[in-house]
């Protein structure tokens, strides 16, 4: 009988253990569009990665179910606020997005390739930036926050319309020392705990950080809606926090270093779908 | 008012007469619980959606009573059976007075 209780624990223990571990599941969105969330790692990364991994992988049934139907998914009211914004004049010149870009699935595609290099301003830009380039130039209107509401909003709405392609960012030509600068701070141990985001995401995923699931920190699905604080968050808010929680001083959302590494951490998911908004904790 | 209230719906369009469908309904609200303070230490009001009800032809399929525990954007799933074509029609009633409502026909076949 104790043998058998001890069978029992052991068992108990394993799956606990075990759970950590991606699902074996797949993403089709709204019935109709097929998401990959799995697939081989980018030429770069194949030292350190077979494989790449969405980070919807590692979340809990109900939280995946959320965020295949768009009804369910409560990042959509918020793309919903966007394209009414994507509507609406605003600034000086008169105009909104509608007035150049049409609408707004005519963007499909753009966000895959974020950030890329700007050769008007000499440098990498993220898709906020590439936002607030067309407020302040061509509507006159005033340049919205880093990762604040109506930019992250904004944000969402444009990765909405290119949900199921995969992400694709240039690493190359005129973009590789800003790649080059974002690989070096990814691999680059920070704060009192003196971690890299290689020591949880590359090294260990799949295991349990305290009470939650390490995934490969991936970024195809942002902006994320988390569930812990119902809104939608930017990539560049989410690598603050991760930075904060090594007890070091961060950098700040729009900096050049959080540049580089979203180019750099994007790429590492080249080949993953376009998920945004995503739901996640 | 509390500001960007919108309410979402999803009704199949179609049914047999006699199934049970299901019904999924989120207004966007902020649902502030009246038990939080601003910076200043002043208790931020409560403004919840302190009712829920559902309606097909006139006959009421759901009546909720909500509290300030739920949090923002409140979601209902249920199922209703459908007897017949008619209309479904939502009510969502605010604590400052404001009734939102929005309506959904469904057909047999």
């Amino acid at each position: 009988m104790k043998k058998l209780t001890g069978a029992i624990l052991a068992t108990v223990f394993t799956t606990t253990l075990a759970s950590a571990e991606p699902v074996d599941d797949t993403l089709i969105l709204n019935e109709e569009t097929p998401i990959v969330t799995r697939t081989a790692a980018p030429a770069h990364l194949s030292d350190a990665l077979d494989e790449v991994l969405s980070g919807w992988l590692f979340r809990g049934t109900e939280t995946r179910a959320m965020q295949s139907d768009d009804f369910d998914n409560p990042g959509m009211i918020f793309v919903e606020q966007a394209m009414e914004a994507w509507e609406t004049a605003d600034g000086t010149a008169g105009k909104s997005c509608s007035s150049c870009h049409n609408e707004i699935e005519s963007m499909a595609g753009v966000k895959p390739t974020y950030p890329k290099w700007d050769e008007n301003a000499g440098s990498v830009q993220t898709l906020q930036m590439q936002m607030n380039e067309c407020r302040t130039e061509r509507m006159g209107a005033e340049a919205w926050g880093y990762d604040k509401g109506p930019a992250i909003n904004m944000e969402a709405a444009l990765s909405s319309v290119s949900r199921g392609m995969p992400v694709n960012v240039a690493i190359d030509g005129p973009a590789q020392s800003a790649w080059e600068q974002g690989k070096e701070l990814y691999y680059t141990r920070t704060g009192q705990l003196e971690l890299s985001c290689a020591n949880c995401h590359e090294d260990n995923y799949g295991n349990m950080i305290r009470a939650d699931h390490l995934s490969q920190g991936q970024i195809n699905g942002f902006p994320v809606y988390r569930l812990k604080n119902t809104k939608l968050n930017g990539a560049h808010s989410r690598f603050k926090g991760c930075i904060r929680d090594t007890r070091a001083e961060t950098y700040a959302p729009g900096s050049d270093e959080f540049i580089a590494l979203e180019l750099y951490v994007a790429s590492r998911g080249n080949g993953l779908s376009v998920e945004g908004p995503s739901i996640r904790n | 008012m509390a500001s960007g209230v919108k309410p979402r719906v999803k009704v199949p369009k179609k049914a047999a007469a006699g199934d049970t469908i299901t019904i999924k309904t989120l207004i966007s609200h902020k649902m502030e619980s009246g038990q939080r303070k601003d910076k200043e230490g002043n208790v931020i009001p409560r403004s919840i959606i302190n009712r829920f009800t559902c309606d097909f032809n006139g006959e009421n399929v759901i009546d909720v009573q909500l509290e300030p525990a739920i949090s923002t954007n409140p979601y209902f799933e249920f199922e209703a059976l459908v007897p017949e074509a008619g209309e479904f029609k939502f009510t969502w009633y605010d604590d400052d007075g404001s009734v939102y409502d929005t309506t959904k026909k469904i057909e047999i076949g």
